[in-house]
């Protein structure tokens, strides 16, 4: 007789993805819902008084030239980011997985910036380099060099920049350092073996097989920038100086709570979020096919 | 068995501990004080909680001004709003606007029979908080004046006399220059809250508008009026006199307090609220004195505007509670406690009898900084251009004026095309905001 277990009736599969489902339209799909419709209104700070105006919060919006500029300031803060906490933490990764004394500690010690809340990180960086109080603008004032962030908006960019880079770099350092590490031994030996040096070794056989770890990365960096970076700004700069660190985020926080424009806040982050599964569908898309599982 | 009857008696038993708790009318009050101001505020508590057994008032901090608003803007908007909200003087005009989500005050307390005299207050201080009709809608708690502070020491080291602070913005110009010269090279002067000292404060005490409709206070269809001759020319002096650090940047809030109190500005224009700070932390002789005004300007000096907050109490709760608001809102208002509020946080003692009696009790004449605000607010009988200002959307509007004004400092802009972006940018934003009131 055979003897084999079957789950009839459809209820049971549903009840067992249950949670996950629950889960996911609870926290992503019913909060975006939300904004897409919130989008649409035109309401009062406290929801006393609601209009449905279908576009007009998006006219308005694309008709604004500071959300322009808040874009191009999102361009150029993310692809500075992304770049060097990329190539930053790459570096240290392949540092770090050599042979050397006290290698332990020297990974640990690197993996403690991403313990750091954004706020603090933001914080820590100010007080460095705050004009009048920090050491490190002391030190660069000192030099003749006039370090001025609270009007200058390159170094205000530069500044947040360094913060947001430092905050990201652990995270990067440990797929990284893993990545390194599942790479079999037998394939570098072998390129060692036919001449290669260490750094050919490194462009033709261990970068790309680290392309994988590279891309997810890079997808996950992107969203970083766009979404997290947000306590950065709002500590160190406040977006300013004349909107100079005014991001995409920061712009839909600034208007939204400081504004009380929720209409017009929701636009933004409907538009936001377009962007964001536009670049990760077109990553997935088109470099993916350059990536080597 | 025994388990299921033992919880239900624990239960049962525990109630009843708590009943005669419950039968306390608790009342929630949202703030943002801190350090020696948040003692203030939780003594207040207590010792209300401590004259009768009906209400118990419960503080609780809520952050920064602007979170503690948004907290409360939050909690009307999911049904759990605080009774007493403390809404910085920036926010009035929203929560004014926003008629269904509060009770104003001057009802709560004739609803409940307290005695309330909006007469009772320093006219400055009810106008900012009154409608145009005289009714006052929120209770003025914490106010605070701009004032110019200097460091006395400083005026010694570069032979100006420590005793004759400069009156005017020439004067004040010209001092910079000679701190400067004398070793003050980062800094000569400088401002905190750049729009509030620099637009706001600057406005009014020159009597010039700063917005159409007496600023704002006699209807939301108000416009922006601060790209005149005067503010251009304040502005184009800054820029200039920033070249070479004779006027030094310090950013939109009050972040930027600890560069007179380390010694690096030797003249200062901020809150009179900083009075705590400079007594602590200043390492120098130091003094305060009104804001700079430009002589040929006709009127100045006028009077000053409030800074602070008020509580608000929020609407839709059951009238016993209200009972217990306008009680503790009466207690609140006795002239000695009012007084000692004054003398503990440095801020402005906001009724007339508190101030006489502060003044006969001889406090200024060992404290005279903290009469230099009072005597500001009070200079001469408010004009259309300074009986206060109430626009909405404030909070964010003065981050687009200061974004301006960093646009024009770092030499982007000249004065005249930043304050026409900052005029026609905040007209948008009031534009927008009586669009969502209106109705």
């Amino acid at each position: 007789m055979e003897k084999r277990v079957v789950f009839d009736g459809k209820i049971l599969p549903y009840a067992l993805l249950m949670p996950q489902l629950l889960i996911t339209i609870i926290f992503f799909y019913w909060p975006a819902a939300q904004a897409v419709w919130q989008s649409f209104l035109i309401q009062d700070a406290f929801g006393l008084s609601t209009e449905f105006v279908w576009l007009e919060n998006y006219a308005v919006l694309f008709a604004n030239p500071d959300y322009y500029r808040s874009m191009l300031t999102t361009l150029v803060f993310s692809t500075l980011v992304t770049v060097f906490s990329l190539s930053l933490s790459l570096l240290l990764a392949v540092q770090a997985d050599k042979q050397i004394k006290g290698a332990s500690g020297y990974k640990t010690f690197l993996m403690w910036p991403y313990a750091v809340a954004p706020a603090i990180a933001g914080v820590l960086w100010l007080f460095m380099f705050q004009p009048s109080l920090g050491l490190v603008a002391q030190a660069i004032r000192a030099l003749g060099f006039d370090w001025n962030p609270q009007l200058n908006a390159n170094h205000a960019m530069a500044l947040v920049v360094m913060a947001a880079t430092w905050k990201q770099i652990s995270y990067n350092f440990l797929f990284f350092l893993a990545g390194l590490q599942s790479i079999p031994k037998s394939v570098i030996e072998a390129a060692a073996i036919d001449g290669a040096r260490p750094v050919r070794r490194f462009w033709t056989v261990i970068f790309p097989l680290l392309s994988p770890t590279t891309f997810f990365l890079l997808v996950v960096n992107i969203v970083y920038v766009f979404f997290d970076t947000f306590g950065i700004i709002d500590s160190v700069t406040g977006g300013g100086p004349a909107q100079g660190t005014t991001t995409l985020v920061y712009k839909v926080f600034s208007d939204g709570r400081l504004g009380g424009d929720l209409g017009g806040s929701a636009a933004q982050s409907v538009v936001l979020m377009v962007l964001v599964i536009g670049l990760t569908a077109i990553q997935f898309r088109y470099i993916e096919r350059k990536v080597q599982y | 068995m025994f388990n299921r009857r033992f919880v239900l008696a624990a239960t049962a038993a525990a109630m009843m501990a708590a009943t005669p708790a419950a039968a306390q009318v608790e009342i929630q009050w949202w703030h943002a004080m801190t350090g020696v101001n948040n003692d203030v505020v939780n003594k207040l508590a207590q010792d209300f909680n401590a004259t009768q057994t009906e209400y118990r008032v419960v503080p609780v901090y809520k952050g920064s001004y602007p979170d503690t608003m948004n907290a409360g803007i939050a909690a009307f908007r999911a049904g759990n709003a605080p009774h007493i909200l403390q809404v910085f003087e920036v926010g009035t005009a929203t929560m004014m606007a926003a008629r269904g989500a509060i009770k104003p005050v001057f009802q709560l307390m004739a609803e409940a029979n307290e005695p309330f005299d909006p007469k009772a207050y320093l006219p400055a201080v009810a106008g900012y908080y009154s409608t145009s009709r005289g009714e006052m809608l929120s209770f003025p708690f914490n106010s605070s004046s701009a004032v110019m502070w200097y460091n006395k020491d400083a005026f010694r080291r570069a032979g100006l006399n420590p005793d004759v602070p400069p009156k005017t913005w020439p004067e004040v110009f010209e001092a910079a220059k000679k701190l400067r010269a004398a070793g003050f090279d980062k800094c000569g002067f400088s401002s905190a809250w750049i729009t509030w000292l620099n637009l706001e404060q600057f406005s009014l005490w020159h009597n010039v508008p700063l917005a159409s409709r007496a600023n704002g206070i006699d209807g939301f269809d108000t416009e922006l009026r601060f790209n005149s001759a005067l503010h251009v020319r304040h502005l184009q002096n800054l820029i200039e006199l920033q070249r070479d650090n004779t006027f030094s940047y310090s950013g939109r809030t009050n972040t930027g307090e600890g560069r007179f109190t380390s010694g690096e500005c030797p003249i200062f224009l901020t809150s009179s609220g900083f009075y705590g700070n400079v007594k602590a932390n200043a390492k120098f002789d130091w003094a305060n004195a009104p804001m700079p005004y430009y002589p040929d300007a006709a009127g100045a000096p006028q009077n000053s505007t409030l800074g602070g907050a008020s509580l608000w109490v929020m609407g839709g709760k059951p009238a016993a509670e209200y009972r217990g608001v306008a009680k503790f809102f009466a207690f609140l208002s006795q002239t000695d406690r009012q007084a000692r509020l004054h003398t503990d946080s440095g801020y402005l003692p906001i009724t007339l009898a508190a101030y006489e009696q502060v003044k006969a009790s001889g406090f200024y004449r060992e404290n005279p900084y903290l009469e230099t605000p009072i005597l500001q607010l009070n200079n001469k009988p408010p004009t259309e251009n300074s009986r206060g200002l109430r626009l909405g959307n404030m909070v964010q509007m003065r981050d687009v004026w200061a974004e301006e004004i960093e646009a024009a400092l770092a030499g982007q802009k000249s004065a005249q095309a930043a304050l026409d972006a900052a005029v026609s940018r905040g007209n948008t934003m009031l534009r927008q905001f009586e669009r969502t009131v209106s109705r």
